[in-house]
């Protein structure tokens, strides 16, 4: 065992070490590939990062879709604290589309609710909405208590779809369901499949057109990435979900292909949509300059045109030209320097492909609710048995519908992926790092403050719940989930902003503040001792 | 900005939109890191721990460090037992707490978790305490929460000895650190000799130190204080919302007299409390005191031509809307629409009788206890304020209706700096008289015509 890990887990009793051992591991690279234990119950007590189904489901997937009202059928906290705290940016795309993002919708339920039920109420709220703002799209998240009480979401969003004419899809995301946030991304993408997709019928105009899928807008990170897309002529059909909407999403099963980004998120509509729809997908990252540049080229040779090839090359040689400099400088600042990463689904991954960028590497990895084919790559996944809690979320399987065919031959894929495009596939975080450095599934609070003694590294980046604390203790720290505040960070611009923001916080004056100069000055003469 | 908002109110709502309150959980949470080294821990799914966690860092800019049962579907049928059993084990293990503060959730309510029990029959480490609140989160709102916690503490912490201690307890309700400090700085002055709790003043604006520490030396309630509470011979609470019911609780069980005084907000209400700690003291008033009333008083008359009837939309938790209600008064303000999410509707009542004292006529004004923004917004649309007073949720507001905001009362997510200063006592009303004052000026400044600009105002 080696040696960080070690004393971290010696610290431990038993009962935990038995428990955390598995989901910690310090990369050997050797005869074996490297393992991690991940997708699986959080230790009581622990201090856990980790969200709800709710959250992901509600917070993550659903939220962002800015034209359709997402109703949160619960107690009022829910609703409150994922009201406008993500920072999935949206804006109207035309003239009159709704945005709904700035809203927050609850059934706000009371004791008699949970006594008597509140699917009456929710009805009536839902009739209000209509009345109100009369959207074409509902999508009702269910808070812990309603599957306790027995509310039928689903029967209610039948009966809405009947009264009004409209799209509207019950969830049973219960924050209880699961172990983290992802029970409830997989339970927003069986009913986005089930739904939405497939039921437009405008074809894309464009010779090339993509959907980006685990794309959320962060700091306008999608916004970053259309641009560059569009640049170089691809047709963006829609974006799951970040300023996506349900006009386009339900269009998005005639897009050529599918760029991932969130691979955790959202891998289940990609799989899904290749079934039914014949649609391939590519795990991209847009997450720094050399991995965006990878991506571009990976899609120009999947549809293998020499026009696209050529453009996309103009694109990268313009941009680079555009940021170079700038690039240079921050590097120039932030080379050697380390970094620790603890977030969510794919980030922790893409942003060392960043970082590296700028001459830095990452230590410390971790994910709040990956499973095992984020860390150690898709080809894992006929290993992985599921348990209790991973059997509790319904598995949805689809067949291909009349109509819909592969753009490639199964040979041709090969080829394809021996050309080195990610086709179908994400090999994991693991595989991009190096020997000695940590990775952590689930990592808690105090892990962190363990590692960071530890590796001592520069700079953290997390959460909100970790900042101030690893602050405090004297350690850079940046929020991956909102960018404290800033972005975009994707794309090529947007790594340039990175840069910056991370140069800002490494070199701010007030860190050699912190010491006053009396805890360094010795003490004058004569003030030492009694009489003497 | 908030454009799909219609004019035309809809009464009687069932869909609360833009809410204007949250959970209890959270106020027991915030609650219990007001006590020395306490772990505030969440019976029920983590969600829960994770969204309190971050609208308190969000807030205060400091660390919220809870920890959570984490629920999963096992747990909701067969009960949390064994989670809150293994989380008490973690957490003195590994996070080494002196206290750990329970509440539950809208979860472990649901299914009847007594964890009341549950903690009897538990082991906890020598000299460590765990106590528990009943926080459901489908009744009253997060202030509820928090007064449900206070009372946990006293439950299973206060003793009497029989020997009173000569000290007043004094209850802040839900302020902010740098009130914690201006509270204990007038007790102070005022020559009391006085147990405060809960207190964040050092829990929640920690100094920068280089350390990481969970929990700090000297920084929050002291439990051999919280113990003693039963010993006071007074207890002055603030807040009728916050601090009543625990205030009725020590009253009822350990025989504590009280009076319950509105969060002490503007000159008159801080006069209140000063006037209940010289009941207590006998002593009189020190000049310092008398000489912060002065400025601020002095202050108000002379900035008085820029807030005079300005109107006033004030919106927030029911005890510091009150509060706000009164400065705005007492700076000759209108408050126009005062607006409240916490479902308690004799607050209603309460904010007329203050007006009353200022001879407003009801149709003058709107209250609304139980409700939302959307319908604060929907007032707005039909008649326009000069100012909004409340949380930075309203910001979407201010900027769909061009009205300027001034940030108070809980949370305050989008501005740096608000919760280590005071908002109550004459320091804080200062503060907000300058911040109100402020708000109308830049206003008229960016209005005025060239020709109309003044350089002295």
């Amino acid at each position: 065992m080696s040696k960080e890990r070690e004393l971290l887990l010696d610290k431990y009793s038993s009962r935990v070490f038995k428990n955390r051992k598995s989901h910690i591991t310090q990369l050997e690279f050797g005869e074996n590939p490297d393992e991690i234990a991940a997708n699986s119950r959080a230790i009581p007590g622990i201090i856990t990062a980790r969200g709800c189904c709710y959250a992901g489901c509600k917070g993550v997937v659903v939220g962002p879709v800015k034209d359709s009202v997402v109703i949160t059928h619960g107690p009022i906290g829910c609703a409150f604290y994922s009201w406008g705290t993500r920072r999935n940016k949206a804006k109207p795309s035309y003239e009159g589309e709704p945005n709904f993002v700035p809203y927050s919708f609850c059934t706000d339920m009371r004791a008699s609710d949970i006594v008597f039920g509140g699917e009456k109420k929710l009805e009536e709220g839902i009739d209000e909405i209509m009345q109100l703002f009369h959207p074409k799209c509902i999508f009702i998240c269910s808070t812990c208590p309603i599957g306790l009480i027995g509310d039928d979401v689903q029967a209610v969003a039948k009966r809405v779809e009947e009264k009004y004419g409209i799209t509207a899809i019950g969830y049973s995301c219960e924050g209880y369901k699961g172990v983290s946030q992802s029970s409830g991304h997989h339970i927003a993408n069986n009913g986005l499949m089930r739904y939405v997709i497939g039921k437009g019928e405008e074809a894309p105009k464009g010779k090339y057109s993509l959907n980006i899928l685990g794309e959320y807008n962060i700091g306008g990170d999608g916004w970053e990435q259309e641009r560059i897309l569009k640049k170089i002529g691809y047709e963006v059909v829609s974006v799951f979900t970040g300023d996506g909407s349900y006009e386009t999403l339900k269009n998005s099963h005639l897009a050529d292909l599918n760029l991932v980004m969130c691979h955790r998120s959202i891998n289940y509509i990609a799989e899904m949509m290749k079934t039914k729809y014949g649609v391939d997908w590519l795990k991209v990252n847009f997450i720094g300059v050399g991995a965006t540049s990878k991506s571009l080229r990976m899609m120009a040779k999947y549809f293998n045109d020499p026009e696209l090839t050529k453009r996309t090359e103009e694109v990268i040689a313009e941009e680079l030209a555009e940021i170079s400099g700038d690039i240079e400088y921050y590097k120039s600042k932030l080379k050697g320097k380390t970094a620790g990463i603890f977030v969510g689904g794919s980030r922790s991954h893409h942003y060392q492909m960043l970082l590296r960028d700028f001459g830095m590497e990452t230590t410390i990895a971790g994910y709040e609710f990956a499973h095992r084919d984020d860390y150690e790559g898709r080809e894992i996944i006929p290993q992985i048995k599921a348990d209790a809690d991973s059997k509790n979320i319904e598995e949805i399987s689809v067949e291909r519908v009349v109509g819909y065919e592969d753009r490639y031959s199964l040979e041709e894929l090969k080829d394809l992926r021996n050309e080195g495009v990610e086709l179908d596939n994400y090999s994991g975080m693991i595989k991009d790092m190096k020997e000695g450095y940590m990775v952590v599934d689930d990592y808690n609070m105090f892990e962190t403050d363990q590692l960071i003694e530890a590796y001592k590294p520069d700079i953290f980046f997390s959460g909100i719940k970790d900042k101030y604390a690893i602050q405090h203790g004297g350690v850079v720290s940046r929020q991956m989930h909102s960018y404290d505040y800033s972005g975009p960070y994707a794309g090529f611009r947007g790594a340039v902003n990175f840069g910056r923001d991370v140069t800002m916080s490494l070199y701010t004056n007030a860190w050699s503040l912190v010491k006053p100069p009396w805890k360094t000055m010795p003490m004058l003469e004569g003030t030492l001792g009694g009489a003497g | 900005m908030l454009e799909l908002t219609p004019k035309e109110i809809m009464e009687n709502r069932h869909m609360t939109i833009n809410p204007c309150k949250t959970c209890e959980p959270v106020g027991a949470m915030f609650c219990a890191l007001g006590a020395e080294k306490c772990m505030p821990h969440s019976h029920g799914s983590q969600g829960c721990c994770s969204y309190h966690r971050t609208v308190l860092s969000r807030h205060f800019k400091e660390p919220a460090i809870a920890s959570s049962s984490s629920f999963t579907e096992g747990a909701s049928v067969f009960g949390g037992r064994s989670n809150i059993t293994t989380a008490v084990k973690n957490v003195f293990d590994i996070y080494k707490p002196d206290i750990m503060a329970i509440h539950t959730t809208c979860l472990s309510e649901t299914i009847g978790d007594d964890v009341g029990s549950y903690i009897v029959d538990m082991e906890v480490p020598e000299g460590k305490t765990v106590l528990y609140a009943s926080t459901p989160s489908y009744e009253g709102s997060h202030i509820q929460g928090f007064s449900n916690m206070m009372i946990g503490f006293m439950k299973y912490m206060t003793k009497k000895t029989g020997t009173p201690n000569g000290k007043v307890a004094i209850f802040p309700g839900w302020v902010n650190p740098g009130d914690d400090r201006e509270l204990k700085r007038i007790a102070e002055l005022m020559g009391a000799n006085y147990i405060y709790f809960p207190d964040h003043d050092g829990t929640l604006d920690h100094p920068m130190d280089g350390k990481n520490e969970y929990f700090h030396d000297n920084a929050g309630t002291k439990a051999k204080d919280i113990e003693a509470m039963g010993d006071c011979e007074k207890l002055i609470s603030m807040g009728i919302y916050c601090s009543l019911e625990p205030s009725e609780y020590l009253k009822k069980e350990y025989k504590v007299p009280f009076s319950n005084i509105p969060v002490p907000v503007g000159v008159k209400l801080t006069d209140q409390y000063i006037l209940e700690l010289q009941k207590f003291t006998k002593k009189e008033v020190p000049k310092e005191l008398e000489d912060e009333r002065g400025r601020l008083v002095d202050l108000m008359l002379d900035s008085h031509q820029y807030v005079y009837q300005k109107k006033a939309a004030i919106y927030g938790d029911p005890d510091i809307v009150y509060g706000f209600t009164a400065l705005c008064l007492e700076l000759g303000m209108t408050p126009r629409y005062i607006i409240t999410g916490t479902p308690k509707a004799h607050w209603e009542k309460e904010i007329k009788a203050l007006m009353d004292q200022y001879g407003v006529d009801e149709s003058e004004y709107v209250v609304k206890a139980d409700t939302d923004l959307f319908y604060l917004h929907q007032l707005i649309k039909n008649e326009s304020v000069d100012i909004l007073l409340g949380s930075s949720y309203g910001k979407q507001i201010a900027k769909a209706e061009d009205i300027p905001l001034v940030r108070m009362g809980f949370p305050v997510l989008d501005r740096y700096g608000n919760p280590i200063q005071a908002t109550v006592g004459y320091a804080g009303a200062i503060r907000y008289t300058e911040k109100i004052v402020d708000a109308m000026m830049d206003r008229k400044d960016r209005d005025a015509a060239d020709e109309d600009f003044d350089v002295v105002m």
